[in-house]
C-alpha cells in the first residue's frame, strides 16, 4: 500500500495523470460538440423534410378541402415508412393518421397557440412484431383552418440508435485510452522511481560515510544517466578533496606536533634546571621558545594562506602585472642574499609579457621559488660536478668573487608561450626527480635531501595555490642547458598591447 | 604617548596595557566597540590600537566613524585575518597600519611608535640628519661628514625610511612593507642582507656606528653621542633600552 502511495506521489505519475486528465477533458469537449452538433443537424434535416411535406398537404387542402386532406393522410398512413400523421377535428377526435393520439410534448407552448410549425421531439407507441414499443420521433403540429389539428412527424428512433452506438464506441474508446494512459503512467513512474530509489539509496550510503560508493549507471544517454554521471563526477571530486583534507590534517598533526613537542621539552628541561642552576639559561630557553613559537605561527599563516587561496578568496586585486617588472623587483630583493650565498641572480624576461593577477601573490610565489633556489639550488660545483660550467662564472664571477667560488646561477625567467605566460626560477642544483615533482607541490611534502634544511614544506604548495587561483599551473622541469630545476608558473597571458605603456614605469621604479 | 587599546580579548588587552606601560606609554583599554568609539572620540590619544572583531561594533566601523567625524588619530588595526584583501579593507576604512595576530610585542611597539611619530608634523622635511649622516630628499644625495656616499635607488629608500624613523625601532616587516611594498613574510631574512650592505656603505670606515641592530625586534638609526635624539623619540626610548638589551 505504501509502495502504491509512493508511486502515486511521484512526479512522473502525477505528470502522467495530469496529462491524461487534460487530454480526456479536451477529447470530451471535442466529441461532445460533435454529438450535439450532429444531433442538431439531424433533427434540423428531419424538420425540413416535414416542412416540405406540410407544404404539400397544405396545397392538397387548398385544392380539396378537409376531405382530400383526410383521404391523402389515410393513404399515406397505410404505406409503411417513417412518416407519422395525425388529423383531428375541432373537438379533438381522430379523423385519420397512423398515430394513436396527439403527443402531449407537441401540445405544450406554441403548438396550442395556433402558430404551429414549432415542432420538436416526442415519443409515441407503435405496435411491432415483438409487441408495442415506444419510439422517438420529430413532429410538427399545424392548426388547419376550420379548427382541425394536423400533426406531421418522422420516426427518428433508428437514427438515435445509430448515434447511441457511435457514442458507446466513443466512450469505450475513451475508457480504453484512459486505462492504457494510466497503465503507461504507472509503468514509466515505476521504472523511473526504481532508478531514483537506487540513486537515493546510493547517496544515503555515501552520506553514511562510504565515500567510494557511486551512483549506479543504467544508461548514459538519457537525462537520469547524465545526472548520475555528473553526480558521480562530483562525488569523485569530493572524495579527492576529502582525501586531500585527511592527508593535510594528518600532516598538520604530525608536522606541528613535532615542534610543539620540542618546545614543550625545552621548557620542561629549563624548569628542571631552574631549580638547580642559576637563572641565566632560563632566559635563553625562553628566547628559543619564542623563536620556535614564531616558526609555528609562520607555518600556520602559510597554511591559512594556502587554504584561503584554494577557497578562491585570497586575491584582492586583479590588475595587469608586468612580469619583467615583477621579476626585477624580486631579483632586487633577493639579489644580495643570493650573492652572499655565492649564487648569481639573473633576470631573463621578455619585456612585453603581462598577466592579469595579484601582484602581491605573484610576488610571494616568486619569492618562494627564489627562496627554494637559494636553499637547494646551490652548487653543482660545490658538489664537485661542475666541470662543464665554465660560462657560469663568466657573468656572476665578478660579483661573487669576494664570496669565494661561484656556486651557481639562479635565473628568474618570464616568457610567453603561445597564449600562456610562464614566470619562474631556474637553478643549477640537483633538481627534483621526475617521480617526485607532483608530490612536492603538496603541503608539508619535503624531499629527503632537504629534510635537514629549515623550512615548513609549504613554500611550493603556496606557489601551486597561487598558480591555481590565477587559472594556471606549476610546471617543474629540467633547467635546459645547465641541469637543475626550472620551476615555472604557467598562467594565461594578458594581451600585451595595453601594457606597453606601463613597461617603462615599472622598470624605472625597479 | 597616550594609547587606547580597543580589544575584547581580556588577556591580550591586559598584556598590551602592561607592556605599553612598561615601555613608557600611558595606556587605556576599552573592551567593546561602542565604549571604544566613545573613548576614541575624545581625541586625547596619540595612537589607537583597534581589534577588528569586537562586540557591539566592529573595528572597521569604529575607524570609519572616527574618520567621518574628522578624528585623525593614527590607528593600528589588530586582526586575526591576515590576508592581503583584509589588510586593504582595513586601510581603506581609514586605518594607518595593520598587524596580524598573533604578533610579536616588539613589532607592535615599533609600529605604534612609528604611528605616534607620524602624527607629529614632520612631513615637510627635505633633509634627514642623524649624527654626521645627511640625506637630502630633493637632490638624492647622501653624505657622511664630507664624504659623499653612493647608494642604489632601493638603498636610498631604505636609508630614507630608517632616518625618518631615527630613534625608533624599525622591524624587518615594516621595512619590507614600506620600502619594498611587499606584504608577505619572506621565509629567509632577505632584509638583513640589504641592511648589512647599507651598513657597509654608511657605517664602515666611519665612527660611531649609526645603524644599530635591535635584538629580537629590528633596526634603529641613532647617534649614540647625541642626547637630543632621545628627547625627540620621547620617553619610551628609556623603556626600550631595557628591551634592546634583551
Amino acid at each position: 500500500m505504501t509502495a502504491l502511495a509512493k508511486l502515486f506521489s511521484t512526479t512522473t505519475f502525477r505528470l502522467a495523470l495530469a496529462y491524461l486528465l487534460a487530454y480526456s477533458l479536451a477529447a470530451a469537449v471535442v466529441v461532445g460538440t460533435i454529438f450535439w452538433k450532429t444531433n442538431d443537424m439531424l433533427t434540423g434535416q428531419v424538420l425540413q423534410t416535414i416542412t416540405a411535406e406540410v407544404r404539400g398537404l397544405r396545397e392538397q387542402f387548398e385544392v380539396g378541402g378537409p376531405t382530400l386532406l383526410a383521404r391523402t393522410l389515410l393513404e399515406r398512413s397505410r404505406t409503411p415508412g417513417n412518416s407519422l400523421y395525425f388529423l383531428a377535428d375541432a373537438r379533438g377526435r381522430k379523423i385519420a393518421g397512423n398515430l394513436d393520439r396527439v403527443p402531449p410534448e407537441l401540445l405544450s407552448g406554441d403548438a396550442q397557440s395556433g402558430r404551429g410549425a414549432a415542432g420538436g421531439l416526442f415519443r409515441y407507441r407503435r405496435r411491432a412484431p415483438t409487441g408495442p414499443e415506444t419510439r422517438l420521433a420529430v413532429g410538427v403540429p399545424i392548426r388547419v383552418p376550420g379548427g382541425a389539428l394536423l400533426i406531421v412527424g418522422r420516426d427518428v428512433e433508428d437514427q438515435r440508435d445509430f448515434a447511441n452506438v457511435v457514442r458507446r464506441i466513443f466512450l469505450w474508446g475513451f475508457g480504453f485510452v484512459a486505462l492504457v494512459g494510466l497503465a503507461g503512467g504507472i509503468w514509466v513512474s515505476r521504472s523511473i522511481l526504481k532508478r531514483i530509489d537506487a540513486m537515493t539509496r546510493a547517496s544515503q550510503r555515501i552520506m553514511a560515510g562510504n565515500l567510494s560508493e557511486r551512483i549506479p549507471l543504467e544508461s548514459s544517454s538519457d537525462e537520469l544517466g547524465r545526472l548520475s554521471q555528473s553526480l558521480n563526477a562530483m562525488l569523485e571530486r569530493i572524495e579527492q578533496l576529502m582525501n586531500g583534507l585527511r592527508e593535510v590534517s594528518d600532516n598538520i598533526a604530525h608536522d606541528l606536533k613535532t615542534p610543539l613537542g620540542r618546545l614543550r621539552n625545552r621548557v620542561e628541561a629549563a624548569l628542571r634546571d631552574g631549580e638547580t642552576l642559576a637563572h641565566a639559561p632560563c632566559r635563553e630557553v625562553l628566547e628559543r621558545t619564542i623563536e620556535e613559537a614564531d616558526e609555528l605561527i609562520r607555518t600556520f599563516n602559510a597554511l591559512l594562506s594556502i587554504a584561503r587561496l584554494e577557497a578562491g578568496a585570497g586575491a584582492s586585486a586583479r590588475e595587469p602585472v608586468h612580469l619583467a617588472g615583477l621579476l626585477a623587483d624580486v631579483a632586487e630583493l633577493y639579489g644580495p642574499l643570493a650573492e652572499e650565498q655565492g649564487l648569481a641572480l639573473e633576470v631573463e624576461a621578455d619585456e612585453e609579457v603581462q598577466v592579469i593577477g595579484d601582484r602581491q601573490l605573484l610576488g610571494q610565489a616568486l619569492a618562494n621559488l627564489v627562496d627554494n633556489a637559494i636553499k637547494y639550488g646551490a652548487g653543482r660545483q660545490a658538489q664537485g660536478r661542475g666541470d662543464g660550467e665554465g660560462d657560469g662564472d663568466g657573468e656572476g664571477g665578478g660579483e661573487g668573487g669576494d664570496q669565494g667560488a661561484q656556486r651557481g646561477r639562479i635565473v628568474l625567467r618570464a616568457r610567453r608561450e603561445g597564449a600562456q605566460a610562464a614566470i619562474g626560477v631556474a637553478d643549477e642544483g640537483p633538481g627534483i626527480p621526475e617521480a617526485e615533482r607532483e608530490r612536492v607541490l603538496k603541503r608539508f611534502v619535503r624531499l629527503e635531501a632537504s629534510r635537514s634544511a629549515p623550512g615548513s614544506g609549504l613554500g611550493l604548495a603556496l606557489v601551486a595555490a597561487v598558480a591555481r587561483l590565477h587559472g594556471g599551473t606549476v610546471r617543474l622541469g629540467d633547467n635546459a642547458p645547465g641541469g637543475g630545476l626550472e620551476a615555472m608558473i604557467v598562467l594565461p597571458a594578458a594581451s600585451a598591447h595595453n601594457g606597453v605603456g606601463d613597461d617603462g614605469g615599472a622598470m624605472g621604479e625597479a | 604617548m597616550r594609547v587606547l587599546v580597543i580589544e575584547d580579548d581580556k588577556e591580550v588587552a591586559t598584556f598590551l596595557a602592561r607592556a605599553l606601560g612598561e615601555s613608557g606609554h600611558a595606556c587605556d583599554v576599552a573592551t567593546d566597540g561602542e565604549s571604544g568609539l566613545a573613548e576614541a572620540r575624545t581625541g586625547r590619544y596619540d595612537v589607537l590600537i583597534v581589534d577588528r572583531m569586537l562586540p557591539r561594533r566592529d573595528g572597521l566601523s569604529i575607524i570609519e566613524t572616527l574618520r567621518r567625524d574628522g578624528v585623525t588619530t593614527p590607528v593600528l588595526i589588530l586582526s586575526a585575518l591576515g590576508e592581503v584583501d583584509d589588510r586593504v579593507k582595513g586601510l581603506r576604512a581609514g586605518g594607518d597600519d595593520y598587524l596580524t595576530k598573533p604578533f610579536a610585542y616588539a613589532e607592535l611597539l615599533a609600529r605604534v611608535e612609528a604611528l605616534g611619530r607620524r602624527a607629529a608634523p614632520e612631513q615637510a622635511e627635505t633633509r634627514y640628519v642623524v649624527g654626521d649622516l645627511v640625506l637630502d630628499r630633493l637632490s638624492h644625495e647622501v653624505r657622511r661628514g664630507d664624504v659623499p656616499i653612493v647608494l642604489q635607488p632601493r638603498e636610498f629608500r631604505l636609508l630614507e625610511y630608517l632616518m625618518r624613523h631615527a630613534g625608533q625601532v624599525v622591524t624587518r616587516t615594516m621595512l619590507l612593507e614600506n620600502v619594498w611594498d611587499y606584504h608577505f613574510d619572506p621565509q629567509t631574512n632577505v632584509i638583513d642582507v640589504h641592511i648589512s650592505r647599507l651598513r657597509s656603505k654608511i657605517d664602515r670606515n666611519f665612527s660611531p656606528p649609526l645603524l644599530h641592530t635591535v635584538r629580537g625586534a629590528g633596526y634603529m638609526m641613532r647617534d649614540p653621542r647625541a642626547a637630543g635624539d632621545r628627547a625627540q623619540g620621547t620617553s619610551p626610548g628609556d623603556a626600550r633600552g631595557r628591551d634592546m638589551r634583551g
